[in-house]
C-alpha cells in the first residue's frame, strides 16, 4: 500500500493524509455491528414514505414552496454538470499519468498559471464541475496556483457561456468580451497571488488511498462515487442557500442602490455571491437587472462564476476550510477590484 | 457510511433525475434541451451505484471505511443528497408561480434587432406569446397588433394594487433564474379567479402602459375580450 505519501509526488507538502486516518492501521476485523449506516438510510427511506402526506402539506405555502421549487432546480440544473466534472476528475485521477501534466505545463509556475487559465476555454461547464477537476490536478501534481487559475477561469471563459452572454447583450458584443478578459485577468493575478502569498498548508485534501492501489476500473468507479457524494452534498448546502436568498431577498431592495454607482457595483457584487447562478445562466439575469449600469452588470459576471455560496460550500469540502476561508475573499476583492476597472474602460 | 450505503444514495439520486427526465417533471425546473445530458446523468449515477453495490459484495472487506477517514466535512454530508431525492420523488414542488411573479419585476422586452417586426400569420385569432406581445407593443407601437384578435396563455397574478395581471415565467437556464414577464389587464372581462390559475385570454392590443412597482420596467396592457380557465401546459415556462 502506498498510502503513506511519498514526498517526490507532493512538491509543495500538500497535507495529503489530512486528519484522522492513520497512514496503515493494522488490518483490524471490526465487530459485526447491529446498526449500520445502511439500517438507517433504509429506516429514514420508510419514515419519508410514510408520512409523504404531512411532509407535502409542511411545504405548501406559496414561499416554502418556491424555494423548493428552487432548490430543486438549482440540482437538477447543476447534476449534469457535476457529473460531468466528476468524471473528468476521475479520469484525470486514475487514466491521465502525471508525467502528461509536466509535459502539457510549463515547468515555471508562473507560466503555468496563464497557461491553465487559458486551458479553461476548451471546457465548456459551469462551476460546480471545476472544483472536483481543480482538485484532482492538484493531486496529480500539477501546481496549486495553475490549478486554482484552471478552477477560476473554467467556468466564466468558456465558449458556452461567452455565446450565452453576446445573446443576453444584443448589439452589445463588447460585454462579452469585457467578461471574457477581466475574468482571465482575474484568474491569472489571484494564480500569481498564491504564488507569492499562498500556502500550500492550507489546502487539505482529502486522502484517498482507493485511487493508489485498486485497478484502474475500480479506482475510477470509486473516484465518481466519492466525489458525487462529496461535491453533490456540499452543492446541496448550497443550493439550499440560493434558494432562501431567492425567496427572502425582494428585489424592490435592490432598485434603490442602483441609483449610486459605487452602492451598485457592491450590490450586484454581493448578489452574485449570494444567488450562486449557474455561469450559463447569468448573463441573463444581469441583463434582466436593466436599472443597474453596464459596468456594475459586468462586476456580476466576473464574479459570479468565481465566488458564490454554492462554490464556498463546494470548496470548504473539497480544500478545506482555512483554504476556502482566504481564497473566497481574495478572489472577490480581486474580481470586484478587475471587473470595475475593465467595466469602466471597456462599456 | 459505508460503501453500500453510498452506493443506494447514488441509485436513488440516480433514479429520481431519470424518472424525472423520462416523465414532464423535468419541465417544472429546466429547460427541455437539458433533457438529454439529464438522462446521461442518471445513466452514470446509476452505473456508479450499481458498481458501488458490485464492489462492495465483491470484495467486501477493502477500504470499506472510506470517507470516514475525512475531516468532519468528508462524505458524511453526502447524506444531504437525501433532499434532492426526496424532492423530485416525493414532494416534487410545482412549477414558479404567482408568489415568484410578485417577487421579481417584470422582464424588460427587449427590440428585436433594427428590423420591423414580421406581421403576424392569417387567421381570424392569433396565438402569441406574452414576451412577443410586450416586445410588439412597447417598441413598435402595436404596429403589428392592431385589428387583429390576440390568444395568449398564462397564469393569473395579483398586482400590488389588486388587479390581475396575466403573467409567465420566463427561463434562462433552470427555475432558479425564473422571471416574470406581466401584462396588464383591461376591458370588460373581469377576470376573477384566485392567483396561480391558468387562463387563455382573447383581447385586442391597447395602447395603455403600466410601470412594474418593482423594478419600473414598462408593462404592457391587453384589453380582454373573453376568457376561459385552461390546464397548465406541458411547458409551464416560456
Amino acid at each position: 500500500m502506498s498510502s503513506t505519501p511519498s514526498t517526490d509526488l507532493d512538491p509543495e507538502g500538500i497535507d495529503w493524509s489530512a486528519p484522522a486516518q492513520p497512514p496503515e492501521g493494522p488490518p483490524e476485523k471490526k465487530p459485526e455491528r447491529k446498526i449500520g449506516s445502511l439500517e438507517i438510510l433504509a429506516g429514514l427511506l420508510v419514515l419519508l414514505v410514510v408520512f409523504r402526506g404531512p411532509l407535502s402539506e409542511l411545504v405548501s405555502g406559496p414561499a416554502l414552496q418556491t424555494w423548493t421549487t428552487v432548490f430543486v432546480s438549482v440540482l437538477v440544473q447543476a447534476a449534469p454538470f457535476l457529473a460531468f466534472g466528476v468524471a473528468l476528475s476521475a479520469v484525470i485521477a486514475v487514466y491521465v499519468p502525471r508525467s502528461f501534466w509536466a509535459k502539457a505545463l510549463p515547468s515555471h509556475p508562473a507560466l503555468a498559471v496563464p497557461t491553465a487559465s487559458l486551458a479553461g476555454v476548451v471546457l465548456p461547464g459551469c462551476e460546480c464541475g471545476s472544483v472536483p477537476i481543480a482538485g484532482s490536478l492538484i493531486r496529480r501534481g500539477v501546481t496549486p496556483a495553475a490549478a486554482l487559475a484552471f478552477l477560476l477561469a473554467a467556468p466564466a471563459i468558456n465558449p458556452i457561456v461567452l455565446t450565452a452572454t453576446v445573446i443576453a447583450f444584443p448589439g452589445r458584443p463588447e460585454m462579452a468580451v469585457a467578461r471574457g478578459v477581466a475574468s482571465l485577468v482575474v484568474a491569472v493575478l489571484i494564480g500569481w497571488l498564491w504564488l507569492r502569498l499562498g500556502k500550500t498548508e492550507w489546502i487539505r485534501l482529502p486522502h484517498r488511498p482507493e485511487l493508489d492501489d485498486l485497478s484502474q476500473a475500480r479506482a475510477f468507479w470509486a473516484a465518481c462515487r466519492h466525489d458525487v457524494l462529496h461535491a453533490g452534498g456540499f452543492l446541496v448546502i448550497g443550493a439550499a442557500a440560493a434558494a432562501t436568498i431567492n425567496v427572502v431577498v425582494p428585489e424592490a431592495w435592490l432598485t434603490g442602490l442602483a441609483a449610486n454607482e459605487v452602492l451598485a457595483i457592491l450590490a450586484l457584487a454581493v448578489l452574485a455571491v449570494l444567488l450562486s447562478i449557474c455561469s450559463e445562466a447569468d448573463a441573463f439575469v444581469a441583463a434582466s437587472l436593466s436599472q443597474f449600469s453596464l459596468t456594475s452588470r459586468l462586476v456580476f459576471l466576473v464574479v459570479g462564476p468565481m465566488v458564490d455560496l454554492k462554490l464556498i460550500s463546494m470548496q470548504t469540502g473539497v480544500f478545506g476550510r482555512r483554504f476556502a476561508s482566504r481564497f473566497a475573499p481574495a478572489t472577490f476583492v480581486v474580481a470586484v477590484l478587475v471587473a470595475t476597472l475593465f467595466g469602466a474602460v471597456l462599456l | 457510511m459505508n460503501r453500500l450505503t453510498q452506493g443506494v444514495i447514488l441509485l436513488l439520486f440516480g433514479g429520481a433525475i431519470l424518472r424525472a427526465s423520462f416523465t414532464d417533471l423535468y419541465l417544472r425546473y429546466v429547460k427541455e434541451g437539458l433533457r438529454p445530458f439529464l438522462i446521461a446523468t442518471g445513466v452514470l449515477l446509476v452505473a456508479a451505484a450499481v458498481m458501488t453495490i458490485w464492489y462492495s459484495w465483491r470484495f467486501p472487506a477493502e477500504h470499506d471505511d472510506d470517507g470516514h477517514g475525512h475531516s468532519e466535512h468528508g462524505p458524511g454530508v453526502g447524506w444531504l443528497l437525501i433532499l434532492p431525492v426526496l424532492g423530485l420523488l416525493l414532494v416534487a414542488p410545482p412549477a414558479l408561480g404567482s408568489y415568484a411573479a410578485n417577487q421579481a419585476g417584470s422582464v424588460a422586452a427587449a427590440p428585436v434587432g433594427d428590423s420591423d417586426y414580421p406581421p403576424l400569420p392569417e387567421g381570424s385569432t392569433v396565438e402569441l406569446s406574452l414576451i412577443d406581445y410586450a416586445s410588439r407593443a412597447l417598441f413598435d407601437e402595436g404596429k403589428s397588433l392592431t385589428g387583429r384578435d390576440l390568444k395568449l396563455t398564462g397564469f393569473i397574478t395579483t398586482a400590488p394594487d389588486g388587479a390581475p395581471m396575466l403573467a409567465r415565467m420566463v427561463l434562462s437556464c433552470c427555475a432558479a433564474d425564473g422571471r416574470p414577464i406581466k401584462l396588464g389587464l383591461t376591458g370588460r372581462a373581469p377576470i376573477d379567479v384566485p392567483a396561480d390559475t391558468w387562463v387563455q385570454v382573447t383581447g385586442v392590443y391597447t395602447g395603455q402602459r403600466g410601470k412594474d412597482p418593482v423594478n419600473n420596467v414598462d408593462v404592457a396592457f391587453l384589453e380582454v375580450k373573453s376568457w376561459q380557465e385552461v390546464p397548465q401546459p406541458k411547458q409551464p415556462y416560456a
